[in-house]
């Protein structure tokens, strides 16, 4: 079993969904759903420990890796691994896997379908981060469209069929750009081995293989943004963003957190793993990386002053997700270690911290049934314990020192700030002035909600549960903990991103730039 | 002609039976359907589609048995047996097992005489077949004819349903339109070359300099009679009517046999008569007239139309008619590239076409029964009430959709494959074949979110059930959408290992 775990990381969800599927009915089927459920991405949680431990952090190269035919004559494989950016994520992805399913025992419509569709997402996303076939990786990636549209449509809030629909057609639009993208590499990178055609990501790495269309610098661009359109829009970017605020408004709670905590990574884990190192010429073309610079900094100024002008909770979490996503892509734009690495960093505590955000709006939501953050006041009196968790979760996401959030943001702004490859301090000046809105709306919504006087419709509001505390707790503790000591997710990550820019530096000599 | 060449001519006609074993048995079905018909009595008709569903079975697997034959010449060279015509006439034999399949649970058709709708269905099969052979200006003609009137019976075969009768009849008068047309046009290639074998059309085509405004203008008119069956634009002003007019079994057979039929006739005859060959991997183009262009711009149109008015449909029976259109399009891309990559695409891709058109149309008849409605608003909370309809529809949607894991995403992928292996030439159809994608998904959706998402506190969520017959034809087509979008590598191969034409005389 151990010799193929990531195969078993991937496809426990799916047995865990087709058992779900098989459970009868019965008084107790509602339980034996979610207990099913937790097990899978219980056994889920146990296998990234394992993989944490196993992980060799000195090496760049694909580890852990399994390779098979699928579709001989079309040269399609089965081909998995994880280096140190991936193998982040798919911590990640199992930790807030496994939270959402406790944070998902208050859903009481169609349990049944609400968990097999949880669970199939729960592979797709897996997937997307292990798969080293790029067919393999588009599968995955649209294999998350079908779960996620039924999972906000169906369970959803009153906009819940428009949240839907958007996000879908959103989603899609970028996919099959990707699709094309795709298409061109295979076509157009040569199999060192047999000569023919590949979907190996590996191979399309390697700038030598590259032929026939890809030889040719304009259409290198074409393909380039053509990607950068398809994980823009699952970031969101500056202007693709406009499903966001919807679909995790909309959302139940459990999907918004693995819609901002896993779901928006994809977009800069694609940057990473396919633009980056593919067509490394074309994001060292200076107008896209300066253009994308530029959005990330519209990203973190826009989306706070957006937050900061929400009535809605949930709606204020969304936005500062835009803000946080562009704190990334400002830390992968710069191409120094120091930034590199907050990124990565950074898409882990983002996806930490920001699930707490979430749980803590769905634990009051569920308990006033709104969330207006007018409607509150004074609420440390009534629930102490809850408010004690909400203040760790808003001053990690405003980056608080000593929290998790810190770091990564600090490293991403100085990364980007000390470039050499280019000159980004004036645009790295202005994104700081996001860091200062941040602190401000999550201070004032702080203070709006909870101290002051107690409104006296909320006079007998329960504490907060000890599931909802379940959920909560592991996440606070990681992020103190990595606020304090980082080393253990940054030892993952750090060889794999040097190499990369080692890799993304030399790339533009060879395609006869600068 | 002297008495050597009558007797040797005599003797490959005779030869040649031998090769047209498939065509007799569905012949002799057609007899067989015809005496029985007359006498039994009529609440013994289940007994008809059995006889139906045998015969074709028969001649399934006497088309099973041509498997290995390599392409060659019948009736002087009047048909061809080759893989490429294998291959369609097993489809073709698939969707007439799944239409009486259809046939036999349908209400709309329930108490009628089905003994002549039958006969009518296998005719229809047969004219199939030979649309897939023919390799003559005039068989392919008289195939061309027997399946449109033939169909034009079965559309308006609920006589006394007024839209069905004026499905027939808009059928026919564009049919007769557009017959016409073509025969024009054979008739100026005929005046081009001196022949009617496409084979010998492309040997004088490519050795003469034929005057090229007037080939464009034959093959603009021929063009007229395959678009007319695989309804692409402008020649596709029939499809809603017919689709939403006639019996619903028949839809599902017209949106996808004589579609397939026309493919298959399209594919041979451009590629035999307008195209030579060297290796069979690529073809060039005879004469200086750039058809593959003008099969791009409507391959394009049909898709971007098809796909914009369903948008705005309210019935799922005019719904899908757009849709079928749009996928017309999507087919027609892997025509234009000339490559054997495209040949194979297209036919890779109406196979998927088969099994999630044929399977959603499947849903709606099951839905006249269950709601007695066809309007998507009125699937309102279907996913509640018949999980297992809602469920297989969602799988049938998603596929037609394109999105993995079903068969529709492999064959909408082998098809932008092909697009995007031609080079920059045609990376403009692939992405408007993408954008296409997006937009039908907007109106795939309306149905999955009439089933799933919309409100349903006004309805009473009372499960309806759902007769077993119906449940298993629909996990024939729904199972096997899914496991082709897991593995589809042995349809595949078989697929590209059907693209052999017959084209040496």
């Amino acid at each position: 079993m151990l010799s193929n775990v990531l195969s078993w990381i991937i496809f426990l969800p799916i047995i865990g969904a087709v058992l779900v599927l098989l459970v009868p009915r019965h008084e107790k089927q509602t339980t034996i759903i979610r207990w099913i459920s937790a097990i899978a991405t219980g056994l889920q949680v146990v296998l990234a420990g394992f993989i944490f431990m196993k992980f060799d952090r000195n090496t760049a190269t694909m580890q852990m890796v399994e390779q098979a035919k699928w579709i001989p004559s079309y040269n399609i494989e089965y081909f998995i691994g994880i280096d140190g950016l991936s193998v982040s994520m798919v911590l990640l992805t199992a930790l807030l896997s496994f939270i959402c399913i406790f944070a998902s025992f208050g859903i009481e419509k169609a349990v049944k379908g609400y968990f097999a569709l949880f669970l199939l997402l729960d592979t797709g996303m897996m997937g997307v981060f292990c798969a080293l076939d790029f067919f393999l990786f588009y599968v995955f990636w649209e294999v998350m469209l079908l779960p996620m549209y039924f999972l906000i449509g169906v369970w959803g809030g009153p906009r819940r069929e428009y949240a839907a629909i958007k996000f879908f057609l959103y989603t899609l639009f970028g996919s099959v750009l990707m699709l094309i993208a795709l298409l061109v590499f295979y076509f157009n990178v040569k199999d060192p081995v047999t000569g023919g055609h590949t979907f190996n990501m590996l191979h399309m790495m390697d700038q030598t293989l590259h032929q026939g269309m890809l030889s040719q610098f304009n259409i290198r661009l074409l393909v380039f943004a053509a990607l950068y359109i398809g994980f823009a829009i699952k970031i969101p970017a500056f202007p693709f963003h406009t499903w966001l605020p919807d679909a995790h408004v909309e959302a139940p709670t459990a999907i918004s957190v693995i819609l901002a905590g896993v779901l928006l990574k994809m977009g800069t884990y694609g940057l990473l793993r396919i633009s980056y190192p593919i067509l490394p010429d074309a994001m060292m073309y200076k107008p896209f990386a300066y253009g994308f610079v530029i959005i990330a900094v519209i990203n973190i100024v826009y989306g706070a002053l957006c937050a900061m002008a929400q009535k809605d909770l949930k709606k204020m979490v969304a936005y500062s997700s835009i803000g946080h996503m562009g704190v990334v892509m400002l830390g992968m734009s710069g191409l120094t270690p120091l930034g590199m690495n907050g990124a990565v960093l950074q898409m882990f505590n983002h996806g930490t911290v920001t699930a707490m955000l979430f749980l803590l709006v769905g634990v009051i939501y569920d308990r006033a049934h709104h969330r207006d953050v007018e409607g509150f006041g004074g609420l440390a009196q009534r629930m102490p314990i809850y408010t004690g968790i909400v203040t760790v979760a808003f001053f990690a996401n405003l980056g608080l020192p000593g929290l998790s959030s810190f770091i990564s943001e600090a490293f991403s702004f100085l990364g980007a700030f000390s470039s050499t490859a280019f000159n980004l301090k004036i645009y790295t000046i202005i994104a700081t002035l996001g860091i200062v809105l941040v602190a401000g709306y999550m201070l004032w919504t702080l203070q709006r909600m909870f101290l002051g006087n107690l409104n006296p419709k909320y006079a007998d509001l329960p504490e907060i549960n000890g599931r909802e505390l379940f959920t909560l707790v592991p996440l606070a503790i990681i992020v103190i903990f990595l606020g304090v000591y980082p080393a253990p997710v940054l030892n993952l990550l750090e060889v794999t991103m040097n190499n990369l820019i080692v890799v993304m530096k030399e790339a533009p000599a060879m395609w006869g730039m600068q | 002609m002297d008495s050597t060449a009558v007797a040797r001519s005599l003797k490959d006609n005779i030869s040649s039976l031998g090769y047209f074993v498939p065509e007799f048995i569905l012949i002799g079905l057609m007899l067989v359907l015809m005496i029985v018909d007359m006498m039994i009595k009529r609440e013994k008709t289940p007994w008809l589609g059995m006889i139906a569903l045998g015969g074709s079975i028969i001649a399934l697997v006497a088309v099973f048995a041509q498997a290995s034959l390599p392409p060659m010449g019948l009736f002087n060279n009047m048909m061809a047996v080759d893989p490429f015509s294998w291959f369609f006439k097993t489809l073709f034999l698939g969707s007439m097992v799944m239409v009486v399949f259809l046939s036999m649970s349908s209400l709309e058709l329930a108490g009628r005489n089905v003994g002549e709708y039958f006969i009518l269905l296998t005719a229809t099969t047969i004219g199939m077949f030979w649309m897939a052979s023919a390799t003559n200006l005039l068989t392919i003609f008289i195939s061309i004819e027997t399946v449109s009137i033939t169909s034009f019976a079965l559309a308006s075969y609920l006589k006394t349903v007024k839209r069905s009768s004026e499905a027939g009849l808009k059928y026919t008068i564009y049919g007769a339109f557009s017959s016409g047309l073509m025969l024009y046009g054979l008739s100026l290639l005929y005046g081009l070359t001196g022949s009617l074998n496409i084979i010998e059309i492309s040997k004088i085509l490519s050795a003469s300099q034929p005057h090229p405004l007037t080939l464009f203008i034959s093959v603009l008119l021929i063009l007229a009679g395959f678009g007319y069956k695989i309804a692409s634009v402008p020649f596709h002003f029939w499809a809603p009517d017919v689709y939403e007019g006639a019996p619903t079994p028949v839809t599902a057979f017209l949106s996808v046999g004589p579609k397939a039929a026309g493919f298959a006739m399209l594919i041979r005859f451009f590629n035999t008569a307008l195209a030579t060959t060297e290796d069979g991997a690529i073809w060039y183009t005879v004469a200086d007239v750039n058809w593959p262009q003008l099969l791009a711009v409507v391959s394009a149109a049909t898709m971007t139309l098809g796909n914009l008015i369903a948008i705005k449909q309210n019935n799922i029976k005019r719904l899908l008619a757009y849709s079928s259109i749009a996928h017309a399009g999507y087919a027609l891309m892997g025509a234009v590239l000339l490559t054997c990559e495209g040949v194979y695409a297209t036919m890779f891709y109406l196979v998927a076409y088969y099994l999630m058109n044929l399977g959603a149309f499947l849903v709606v008849i099951i839905c006249q029964d269950l709601i007695k409605s066809e309007r998507i608003e009125d699937y309102r909370g279907l996913g509640f009430r018949a999980p297992a309809v809602a469920v297989a529809m969602t799988i049938f949607l998603f596929s037609l959709t394109g999105l993995p894991v079903t068969v529709g995403f492999v064959g909408k992928f082998y098809l932008l494959a092909a697009l995007v292996r031609g080079g920059e030439q045609y990376i403009w159809l692939a992405i408007v074949a993408v954008i296409n994608t997006v937009i039908s998904l907007f109106y795939y959706a309306r149905i999955f979110k009439a089933m799933y998402l919309e409100s349903t506190d006004d309805l009473v969520l009372t499960r309806i059930p759902v007769a077993t017959s119906a449940l298993v034809l629909l996990a024939i087509l729904a199972v096997p959408t899914v496991l082709l979008g897991a593995y589809w590598a042995p349809l595949f191969d078989l697929t590209v290992s059907s693209v052999k034409f017959f084209s040496e005389l």
